[in-house]
C-alpha cells in the first residue's frame, strides 16, 4: 500500500475531525479493554502464560534457520511446497506463477496482514485475477477501497450506517435492491454474496497465525470460519506468512493460543482454529489439491541480533492499539502504513524508512500501556526511543526541535547557570500572569498554549526559597 | 522524639517543574518527609533529571546529565522526587543508559536502589500514617503513567489519602489511561495531547468531584491548563499539598489570592 506515515500530523488532524471515526474508535477503547481484563483476571496463570509465550517466541528467533528448515522438511514429506522469498517482490511473484499453473480467475482470500504488506490485492487484480475478502471486514473495507484500520478488525472505524451504504452500492447486481439496516441482516447479506464465490474461486490465499515446525502444519485462527471456505474448497491454497511465524511444537502452539485470543478480544479461544497440513489425500473428502507456503522475509531477518529482534515475538493480537490513547484518538489510518498502533511505530520505520516513518515513534506519551498488556511481553516504548535515537543521530525531524534540546540542555549541565535562568523565567511568568494565576499565550511556542492554558510559576523557585531559608523546610 | 542526629537523612529531588513552577510541592514534600523523622537535604548541584533530552532522543546530553546528578545524589541513604517520572527515570532509565560502561553502571544501579517517589516511599518505606489532616472535598486521583507503571504507585496513594479526615474518594472510569501529558510530546504533537486531555477531562468531571490530584505535576499542569482553558471548575492539587495540609491554597493554574 501506499506509506503516508509523512503526513501522520495532518492524517491524524483530520481523523480527529471525523465524528464517525470517533464513535468507532470509543468502542475499540471500551470494549477491547474490558473483554481482556475480564479474560486476564478470569485466568490465574495469565501473568505465567504470557512469560512461557515469550520464552517460546524467543527461543525460535535464537534458532530460526533451524525452525524454518524443519518446517520446510515436514511441509514437503506431507506433499506441499515452500517457496522462499526475501522480498514483496518475490513474493507477489511466487503466489502470481502459482495462479497462473492453475489458470486462476479468482482468488478467495482470508484475512492476512502480510498480503496486505505485500499489497497483493492490487498487484492480482492489475494481472487479471479478481481477489475476493471474506473475512467481513476485510470484505467491507474491500468495497470501500481502503486499507485495514486495525490488525484484528480491519474495519473497526466503519460505522453501522457506512456499511448499509456500502453494501446498498454493490450488492445490488446480486439483487439486493432494498437498503438494510438490520446488522444481523447486513452480515446475512455479506455471507449470501459471498458464498457463491467461496465454490467458484480457483485459489485460496490465507495468512498463517503459525506455522508448526515439527508437523508441516500451519494454523489459522479466525471467527468467523471464512478461512476455513478459503482453504479448503479451492483446488489450490496459498499460505503467505513472514518467517517469524514458525513455532517448534503444537503444544508450544497451543501454550500461545493461549494467550492471544484473550489478549485480541477477551475471548479465550477464537471461535475457529484450523490446521492445515499438505494438500488432500486420497481418503480425505475435501481439501486442496495442491498446497503452498509463501515465506517471505520481508526485511524480518535483518532484525535479528538487533535491538529490534524482540518485535519479531509479535503475534499480531492488536492488544497493543486496543490500549493506547494516542490509537484511540488518531485511529489506524493516521499511522500511514500496514500497521498502526505502537506496534506499528515500533515497526514501520524498519519497514518504510525512518525518514518516512519519523513521526510515528515520536508520537507516543512514552504511557507504556502497550507494553503492559503485550502477551508477549514486547517492550514497545523501548524500541520507540530507539527510533528517537537513531533520528536524533541522523539529525531526521524538525531542526528547531533539536535545538530547543541543545539550548535546554546547555544549561541543566550548569547548574549555578540554569539556577540564574530559573530565577528569572518563573519570575518573568509569574508576574506576566499577574493574579491570574496562568497565561493564555507564550511569546515562544504556542505547542502548549495552543489548547491549554499554562498554570504559571508560584515566584522565587523553590531552590532560591530553600536557599534564603538557610536549608529549612519551615 | 529522637534528636536531630539520628534521624535518617533524606535527598530531595526537587524536579524541574516542582522548582520552578510550584515550589510549595517542594516545601509540601520536605514537610511530610520531616513528619516521617526524615531529615531532609535538598543537594545544590541539582537541575533536571534529563529526561526532556532522553525522550527527545539526545543520548549523549542526556548521560552527561545522569552523570551529574549521580554524583549529586552520591552517599545519601534516601533520595526521593515527588514525581513518579523523574524517579521512574532515576531508577529505570539510568542503569540502561551506562549499560555498557561498567563503573558509571555500578553507581547508576547503586543510585537506582536508593531512589523513591514519594508516596510510595512514605507508605511503603516509612509507613507513614497521615495524622490530623483534614480536607472536606470530594477528591479524584488521576494515576500518572510514569507513578502506575514504572513505580508501581496504585494502592499507596489511596490508603494515603483515606487517612485525610473528610475526604471522599471517587474513582474515575478509565483512570489508568494517560493524560497526554508525556513531556515534549504535548508541545510537538499537541492536537493528539489535546484529544487526550479532553477524554481525561470528561472522566474527570464525570466523577462530580471538586478536587483532582495525583503525584506528577506535569500531568497536573497539563489537566489543569485545558480544564481552565474550557472554562471548567475544578481545583488541581499535588498529592504531597493534601497530605500536608496544605490543601487550602491556590491549586495549580487557579487564581492567585
Ligand atoms: S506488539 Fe504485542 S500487543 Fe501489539 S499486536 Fe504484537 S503481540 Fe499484540
Amino acid at each position: 500500500m501506499e506509506v503516508t506515515s509523512r503526513q501522520f500530523k495532518e492524517n491524524a488532524h483530520e481523523a480527529m475531525q471525523d465524528e464517525n471515526l470517533r464513535a468507532a474508535l470509543g468502542r475499540v477503547k471500551t470494549g477491547f479493554t474490558t473483554a481482556r481484563r475480564t479474560a486476564a483476571d478470569a485466568l490465574p496463570e495469565f501473568e505465567d502464560l504470557r512469560d512461557q509465550a515469550r520464552d517460546i517466541k524467543n527461543h525460535v528467533l535464537d534458532n530460526l534457520d533451524y525452525y524454518l528448515e524443519y518446517f520446510e522438511d515436514q511441509v514437503t514429506q506431507q506433499g506441499g511446497h515452500v517457496h522462499w522469498c526475501s522480498t514483496h517482490k518475490e513474493a507477489r511473484d511466487a503466489i502470481l506463477k502459482i495462479c497462473r499453473d492453475v489458470d486462476a480467475k479468482t482468488v478467495t482470500k482470508g484475512k492476512s496482514m502480510i498480503t496486505e504488506e505485500i499489497a497483493l490485492n492490487k498487484f492480482l487484480a492489475a494481472e487479471g485475477i479478481e481477489p475476493i475478502e471474506t473475512d467481513l471486514g476485510e470484505y467491507i473495507i474491500q468495497l470501500a477501497d481502503e486499507p485495514p484500520s486495525h490488525i484484528i478488525g480491519p474495519a473497526v472505524h466503519k460505522t453501522k450506517d457506512q456499511v448499509t451504504e456500502l453494501f446498498h452500492e454493490h450488492h445490488q447486481k446480486y439483487g439486493y435492491t432494498e437498503r438494510e439496516e438490520d446488522a444481523e441482516k447486513l452480515v446475512g447479506e455479506a455471507r449470501a454474496v459471498l458464498r457463491h464465490k467461496y465454490v467458484t474461486a480457483d485459489v485460496g490465499i490465507t495468512g498463517a497465525n503459525f506455522l508448526v515446525a515439527e508437523t508441516g502444519s500451519t494454523v489459522i485462527v479466525t471467527n468467523e470460519g471464512n478461512g476455513d471456505l478459503t482453504q479448503s474448497l479451492p483446488k489450490t491454497h496459498i499460505v503467505v506468512a513472514s518467517l517469524e511465524k514458525v513455532i517448534p511444537t503444537l503444544e508450544d502452539v497451543s501454550t500461545v493460543m493461549r494467550v492471544l485470543a484473550r489478549s485480541a478480544t477477551g475471548q479465550e479461544m477464537s471461535v475457529y482454529t484450523t490446521f492445515s497440513t499438505g494438500p488432500k489425500r486420497s481418503d480425505d473428502i475435501d481439501g486442496p489439491e495442491n498446497f503452498h507456503v509463501v515465506l517471505l522475509d520481508g526485511g524480518r531477518s535483518e532484525m535479528i541480533g538487533t535491538e529490534l529482534q524482540e518485535l519479531l515475538r509479535c503475534i499480531r493480537c492488536g492488544a497493543c492499539m486496543n490500549h493506547c490513547p494516542v490509537y484511540h484518538a488518531v485511529g489506524g489510518h493516521s499511522y500511514g502504513w500496514v500497521y498502526p498502533g505502537p506496534i506499528g511505530a515500533a515497526l514501520n520505520p524498519q519497514m518504510v524508512g525512518l525518514e518516512e516513518a519519523y513521526h510515528l515513534p515520536n508520537a507516543s506519551s512514552f504511557c507504556g500501556r502497550c507494553e503492559e498488556v503485550c502477551p508477549v511481553r514486547i517492550p514497545i516504548p523501548k524500541i520507540l526511543r530507539h527510533w528517537r535515537e537513531k533520528a536524533f543521530e541522523q539529525q531526521i525531524g524538525p531542526k528547531p526541535d533539536r535545538w530547543g534540546i541543545e539550548i535546554w540542555g546547555f544549561f541543566a549541565k550548569r547548574p549555578a547557570l540554569y539556577r540564574l535562568m530559573t530565577k528569572i523565567g518563573a519570575r518573568v511568568l509569574s508576574s506576566l500572569s499577574g493574579k491570574k494565576g496562568r497565561l493564555k499565550k507564550l511569546p515562544f511556542n504556542n505547542g502548549w498554549t495552543r489548547c491549554r492554558d499554562l498554570p504559571a510559576p508560584q515566584g522565587k523557585t523553590f531552590m532560591e526559597q530553600w536557599a534564603a531559608k538557610g536549608g529549612r523546610g519551615d | 522524639m529522637s534528636n536531630e542526629t539520628d534521624k535518617i537523612e533524606v535527598a530531595l529531588f526537587v524536579t524541574c517543574l516542582v522548582d520552578i513552577n510550584r515550589p510549595s510541592v517542594g516545601f509540601a514534600t520536605v514537610k511530610l518527609l520531616e513528619q516521617t523523622g526524615c531529615k531532609v537535604v535538598v543537594p545544590d548541584a541539582q537541575t533536571c533529571c534529563g529526561q526532556p533530552a532522553y525522550n527527545s532522543g539526545d543520548r549523549r546530553t542526556t548521560k552527561q546529565i545522569a552523570a551529574d546528578v549521580i554524583k549529586a545524589f552520591k552517599g545519601f541513604r534516601y533520595v526521593v522526587a515527588p514525581s513518579g517520572s523523574c524517579a521512574g527515570m532515576i531508577k529505570k532509565h539510568y542503569p540502561e543508559l551506562f549499560a555498557d560502561d561498567p563503573d558509571m553502571l555500578l553507581e547508576a544501579e547503586d543510585l537506582a536502589a536508593r531512589t523513591h517517589e514519594l508516596v510510595s516511599f512514605l507508605a511503603d518505606v516509612r509507613k507513614f500514617k497521615v495524622d490530623d489532616v483534614e480536607f472536606e472535598k470530594k477528591v479524584t486521583y488521576h494515576d500518572s503513567c510514569s507513578s502506575l507503571r514504572e513505580m508501581k504507585v496504585k494502592d499507596q496513594p489511596r490508603s494515603l489519602l483515606a487517612g485525610v479526615e473528610d475526604l471522599e474518594l471517587i474513582e474515575a472510569e478509565d483512570r489508568e489511561a494517560c493524560c497526554g501529558f508525556g513531556g515534549t510530546f504535548c508541545i510537538k504533537y499537541s492536537e493528539v495531547s489535546e484529544e487526550m486531555v479532553d477524554r481525561k477531562i470528561d472522566n474527570l468531571r464525570a466523577t462530580g468531584a471538586e478536587v483532582v490530584t495525583a503525584g506528577d505535576l506535569g500531568c497536573l499542569m497539563n489537566i489543569a491548563g485545558r480544564l481552565y482553558r474550557q472554562g471548567h471548575k475544578m481545583k488541581v492539587l499535588h498529592i504531597a499539598e493534601i497530605l500536608a495540609d496544605m490543601g487550602d491554597k491556590p491549586g495549580i493554574g487557579e487564581e492567585r489570592r
